[in-house]
């Protein structure tokens, strides 16, 4: 890194302002003094990475309750090392993290995390009401065993993510959609305030996209905030209002139909990026994730292990 | 015509036996329990890092005439940490940083070993396990330190199987990741310890691994492969035992190989990796996995 990019996608001369949450004003790191108080997820100035590579730098950023957020960008762009700041799990090594107006990792119990599916291994014998149960560990505390709200819990959330059907199921032997629906009841489960998803619908079949967006859709539209990262550039455009464009530093975020215009996703993609008759294609997205992060396995085939 | 009642129960009469049976009870039930977390997540190498680098902390008790299991307790409590350690801040793969540091401490061990004039039949049996020569005092010791492991691992039950199946998750919710991992590392070392007298340093990464290794293959719960891995390990040690007696062979290896075996039997025979249910697969028959 030799020299700071200029970080914004349109200079913002109409600070944003809380209220006027769809004001179509395209933001590039929103006045970190001014949606601050509003914000459940609120970073000033944040970069970090691993050993001495870095992976996202300058991020401002403040996210309201009640928005579905998609965050693109290319391979290595830093949208999954953003949601683990966001997560606590990445310590910033420079600015600030504020998640429930709290800093990072304070009101953990209020966040769900879903990791990508390649971090997750699928052979551990596990059952899919187990993987569920686990999002109700944190709050129940040591030595205490599931009570019957728990389990109503999970239940429920595997009604609406359609898998009360497969609860003894060990998870190696799920699709890969049944496999996120799964994540997703988990997250569901723990009755969240704040959803961090890392590729929540990367690899699933047309019909479990719609479903769990829907899912998602309704907890947003009950005040949750969730955060989702995905290379599904319709989907994004399509089922998230909000999309938060990235690759390293800030490219643009702000309404879906503005951020996505070939202009910022060519400066977000680079060369990588086709447009053809005003759709456009993003080319490198062969193998779709980040490389593994230092201590990181990475299950590339939980089948057949 | 041979009486095979006596030839159970003979044994038996002998207070060196019973107690051997006893220890090696223990020794499979704990080695069991924490072995289902060193299977699960791949940390056999830690397992026999943690065993070799305990042999400084026996040579060293010898020396100053203390007792062995607080020598062979730090020393693994020590190496356990300070390999968690090193992965978790050096910029080393993990393995690396556990070759490193065990070869060093068994090297030290060796070193300190070397140093001793006459008799050390003593320590050859902390090098390849002696459970027929356990007295009641180290009986006791292995008691009250088994009890130590299997309670805590009661006691933080979830928030073990959280973190080890999603430590990524389960850290994002508010659990003590990092603390928890530690925490494991220090049982696994007390289980080596625990285990140390029976099958010796060299072989208790088989009693920590075999049993739960086997019992993956067979089932597909958490508590039931635990379940599963404590049956194979205490049967191993008490059939091992039996055998070794009759055979007049040494114990901890004996009990080792009846794992292995049963092991072999899983991986012929199991319902996922058996030969005879591939075979079924590629005719077409039989559930497939997968």
């Amino acid at each position: 890194m030799t020299e700071p990019e200029a970080r914004g996608f349109e200079p913002h001369d109409h600070p944003h302002h809380p209220d006027e949450r769809h004001l179509p004003v395209l933001e590039a790191g929103v006045d970190p003094g001014h949606a601050h108080a509003h914000a459940d997820v609120w970073l000033s100035d944040v970069t970090a990475g691993y050993g001495d590579r870095v992976a996202v730098e300058h991020i401002d950023l403040a996210i309201e309750p009640g928005t579905l957020l998609a965050v693109v960008g290319p391979n290595g762009a830093g949208k999954s090392t953003l949601v683990k700041v966001m997560a606590g799990l990445l310590r910033p090594w420079t600015g600030r993290v504020e998640i429930l107006r709290a800093p990072a990792g304070r009101e953990a119990h209020r966040i769900a995390y879903v990791p990508q599916a390649e971090l997750v291994d699928w052979a551990f014998p596990v059952t899919v009401r187990d993987v569920v149960m686990m999002g109700r560990y944190p709050a129940l505390g040591v030595l205490r065993r599931p009570r019957a709200a728990d389990h109503r819990a999970v239940d429920g959330a595997l009604e609406q993510v359609g898998m009360a059907g497969h609860r003894g199921t060990q998870i190696g032997s799920l699709s890969g959609g049944q496999r996120r629906r799964v994540f997703l009841a988990r997250a569901l489960a723990a009755e969240p305030d704040v959803f961090l998803l890392d590729e929540p619908v990367t690899g699933v079949d047309a019909t479990t996209q719609e479903d769990l967006m829907d899912i998602l859709e309704a907890q947003a539209r009950r005040g949750k905030t969730i955060v989702a990262t995905t290379h599904d550039l319709a989907c994004a455009a399509q089922r998230f209002q909000r999309v938060l464009a990235i690759n390293r530093t800030v490219i643009a975020h702000g309404p879906s139909s503005l951020v996505l215009d070939p202009d910022v996703l060519a400066r977000t993609y680079g060369g990588h990026l086709l447009v053809l008759g005003g759709q456009a294609v993003v080319l490198d997205d062969a193998h779709h994730h980040d490389e593994a992060a230092p201590g990181e396995a990475h299950f590339h085939d939980g089948k057949g292990r | 015509m041979i009486d095979l009642g006596a030839l159970f129960l003979d044994p038996l009469g002998h207070g060196f036996f019973v107690r051997a049976i006893a220890a090696g009870t223990l020794v499979g039930v704990v080695c069991a329990v924490g072995g289902t977390y060193v299977v699960l997540k791949g940390l056999a190498f830690i397992g026999d890092a943690v065993s070799h680098a305990a042999f400084p902390g026996v040579v060293a008790s010898y020396l100053l005439g203390g007792p062995y299991l607080v020598g062979a307790g730090i020393a693994a409590v020590v190496t356990a940490v300070g390999i968690g350690w090193v992965s978790r801040r050096a910029r080393l793969r993990a393995d690396t940083a556990i070759g490193v540091l065990f070869a060093g401490a068994f090297a030290l061990g060796i070193l300190l070993f070397s140093t001793i004039r006459g008799y050390v039949g003593d320590l050859f049996s902390f090098l390849f396990g002696y459970l027929l020569a356990i007295g009641p005092g180290d009986l006791a010791a292995l008691a009250v330190l088994s009890a130590i492991v299997l309670a805590v691992v009661a006691v933080l039950w979830k928030e073990l199987l959280y973190s080890t199946f999603d430590p990524l998750g389960a850290a994002a919710s508010g659990l003590p990741v990092e603390a928890l991992e530690y925490l494991f590392l220090a049982l696994i070392a007390l289980t080596i310890v625990i285990s140390l007298q029976a099958v010796g340093i060299i072989l208790v990464v088989a009693m920590l691994v075999t049993p739960a290794a086997t019992a993956q293959l067979l089932t597909v719960r958490f508590a039931a492969m635990m379940g599963l891995a404590i049956v194979l390990g205490v049967a191993s040690a008490v059939i091992g035992l039996y055998v070794s007696y009759w055979l007049d062979v040494a114990s901890g290896a004996t009990i080792v190989l009846v794992e292995t075996s049963f092991f072999l039997l899983a991986l012929a025979l199991g319902p996922r990796t058996g030969l005879l249910s591939r075979r079924r697969a590629a005719a077409g028959v039989g559930p497939t996995i997968g």
